[in-house]
């Protein structure tokens, strides 16, 4: 069977720079595949390249068996694929809940008009959190009331509110407290035994060493290291990212 | 279970509360102002001519206003909304002067008003302009010289009774007896529209995106929102209300003149900061910049009536401005600090 993706030889250049140069990507169907690499490696800019936040420079984007290409966001979460962004990308003035639904509100028709269903949105969005064990000061206020670890939880709260087949988590745990770090790689776990695939980006290699199947190590823009768990030492990984091993 | 079902009927009444905690606030500046007014001046102030008059007048403000606030809420700013009424109302002057039916004279205005609005979003998108800015203040110009070309420079008065209608007329309202209510058909107009708006930016789809474009560029990118088609629909929607304000004021004042909307663009940017809506996006209600389009009126039409001079309501409209932003701050500040 195939990847549920595969990316081949991806390019992306920012101008001058290009951060990404040829990188080869995979993940494995309900497989959690870490994904490592110095500041500025590309991590995050290959995974936008998945989400379609970004458009490659070369190479191939496969998802479940088919060439694809998306064009924005959309198109990639409307195939199932969900990132929790390193700046979080959450809208600052709004509430948790249309945070959540950001992109994919509910809505009902009333006299010919479509409206927000801010009831439903509400209760599923609650119950959506209560099941992440997620606690929140109040549901009502904007964002940016909340601090840096619960808006963290809120950006993974929108990730996983959706059945995706895949969730892409870049720094998740950045800024939260030890008990809420366990908490998001219990998470990952768990969305494993649903089946559903992940991609873990962090820098604190022993989380990455507990979840992950698969570990990926990028180095200036290229893959230098894609091993098993089994064969995963915190030694080695870091002789990846540091550069020595090549 | 339990606590899911506890919950909610506890939160949204906090959300309420501090949503109306701004409005009051601006409600209760209204209620100050014409209580202060009714005091002042007994015999001119609470007669039911002077109040149409009041409605009648700030009915161009007020539209251009809640056009000029759907943009502000994207962090933008239109700043050819008073040139593009100046335009609207020498289009349908001079449609109606060559003899065309009104409704097609009100039509052409309103399509020269969406057309250069469409034009501001596209400058903005298409051609990647730097800043809205940019592209409203060349939009301005070439509005305004349009307006000065099309009409020769002259006024030209004379308009149908229809067109009047819309900018003059009056409804009644309950009948003819003691509790009959004359409304000017402008203001009207005026409430529909906000109604429309607020309806639009609170309830739908759309407004919600258009918010999240405001409050975060980034996040309505992730999300996948179109960022571009929004920005266009915006500056369509605020061109659109610069049409209908330069309809309303021709059939008010019976002509279409060339200066007319001059600077009315800055009368539109301060009811919708006073309304409470923030340069930086994200943030205001229709209904906060509906209020702060009746404030300036009132103060206008109470300083007229004490015959204070046109640069002293200047003066105090700035001060307004000042103030009416730093109760802003004081309001954000004193919420940050409560919890
Ligand atoms: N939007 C952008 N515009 C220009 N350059 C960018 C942009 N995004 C990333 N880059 C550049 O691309 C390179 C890779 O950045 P990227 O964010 O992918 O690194 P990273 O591996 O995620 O690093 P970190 O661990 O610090 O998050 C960097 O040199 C960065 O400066
Ligand atoms: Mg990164």
């Amino acid at each position: 069977m195939m990847p549920l993706v595969e990316m081949r030889q991806i390019v992306k250049t920012f101008g001058p720079v290009m951060a990404v140069r040829g990188a080869d990507f995979s993940v494995n169907h309900g497989e959690v595949v870490g994904l490592v690499g110095d500041n500025g490696a590309g991590k995050s800019t290959l995974m936008k390249v998945l989400t379609g936040v970004h458009q490659p420079d070369g190479g191939e984007l496969w998802f479940a068996g088919r060439r694809v290409h998306f064009g924005s966001s959309v198109d990639s979460r409307r195939a199932g694929i969900e990132m929790v962004y390193q700046d979080l990308g959450l809208a600052e003035n709004l509430n948790p809940i249309a945070n959540i639904f950001l992109g994919r509100e509910m809505t009902h028709s009333f006299a010919g008009l479509r409206l927000l269903s801010e009831a439903e949105m509400d209760q599923a969005g609650r119950r959506h959190l209560e099941n992440l064990q997620i606690r929140l000061p109040s549901l009502a206020l904007p964002v940016e009331r909340l601090s840096g670890g619960q808006r963290q939880s809120v950006a993974i709260a929108r990730a996983t509110a959706f059945q995706a087949r895949l969730v892409i988590m870049d720094e998740p745990a950045a800024s939260l407290a030890v008990a809420e770090a366990a908490k998001v790689l219990l998470l990952i776990k768990r969305l494993r035994e649903q089946g559903i695939s992940a991609v873990l980006i962090s820098h604190r290699l022993q989380d990455v060493l507990d979840v992950s199947d698969r570990i990926v190590v990028l180095n200036r823009g290229l893959k230098v290291g894609d091993l098993p768990r089994e064969e995963a030492t915190m030694e080695r990984l870091v002789g990846l990212i540091v550069g020595k091993a090549s | 279970m339990q606590i899911e079902q506890a919950t909610p009927t506890e939160r949204p009444r906090l959300r309420l509360s501090a949503d109306l905690l701004g409005r009051m606030g601006l409600g209760l500046v209204v209620l100050l102002m014409m209580t202060v007014l009714t005091i002042l001046q007994p015999q001119y102030f609470p007669t039911r001519e002077n109040l149409t008059n009041i409605a009648r007048q700030v009915s161009s403000n007020a539209v251009l206003a809640l056009g000029e606030f759907v943009v502000v809420v994207t962090a933008g700013i239109d700043l050819s909304v008073g040139s593009v009424m100046g335009l609207s109302m020498i289009v349908v002057a001079m449609s109606l002067h060559a003899g065309w039916m009104s409704g097609f004279a009100l039509l052409a205005a309103l399509a020269v008003g969406t057309g250069v609005g469409l034009f501001n979003g596209l400058a903005l998108t298409k051609l990647h302009l730097p800043h809205p800015f940019i592209a409203t203040l060349a939009t301005l110009n070439i509005a305004r010289g349009a307006t000065y070309l099309l009409s020769g420079g002259v006024p030209i008065s004379g308009l149908t009774p229809t067109v009047r209608f819309f900018g003059a007329g009056e409804v009644h309202l309950f009948g003819e007896g003691a509790l009959a209510l004359t409304f000017p058909v402008s203001f009207l107009i005026v409430m529909a529209l906000y109604s429309l708006v607020w309806l639009f930016m609170s309830k739908t789809r759309t407004g919600r995106h258009i918010y999240a474009i405001g409050g975060s560029p980034k996040a309505a990118q992730y999300a996948g929102i179109n960022t571009n088609r929004n920005l266009v629909l915006v500056y369509a929607v605020s061109g659109a209300m610069a049409g209908v304000a330069g309809i309303l004021l021709a059939g008010r004042v019976n002509s279409g003149y060339p200066t007319a909307g001059t600077g009315a663009e800055l009368d539109a940017i301060a009811a919708v900061i006073i309304g409470g809506a923030s340069f930086f996006g994200g943030r205001g209600s229709a209904v906060g910049v509906f209020l702060g389009a009746i404030i300036m009126g009132l103060l206008r039409n109470g300083l007229n009536l004490m015959n204070v001079s046109v640069f002293w309501q200047q003066v105090l409209i700035g001060l307004i401005i000042l103030l009416a932003v730093y109760v802003d701050v004081l309001r954000r500040r004193a919420m940050r600090l409560e919890d």
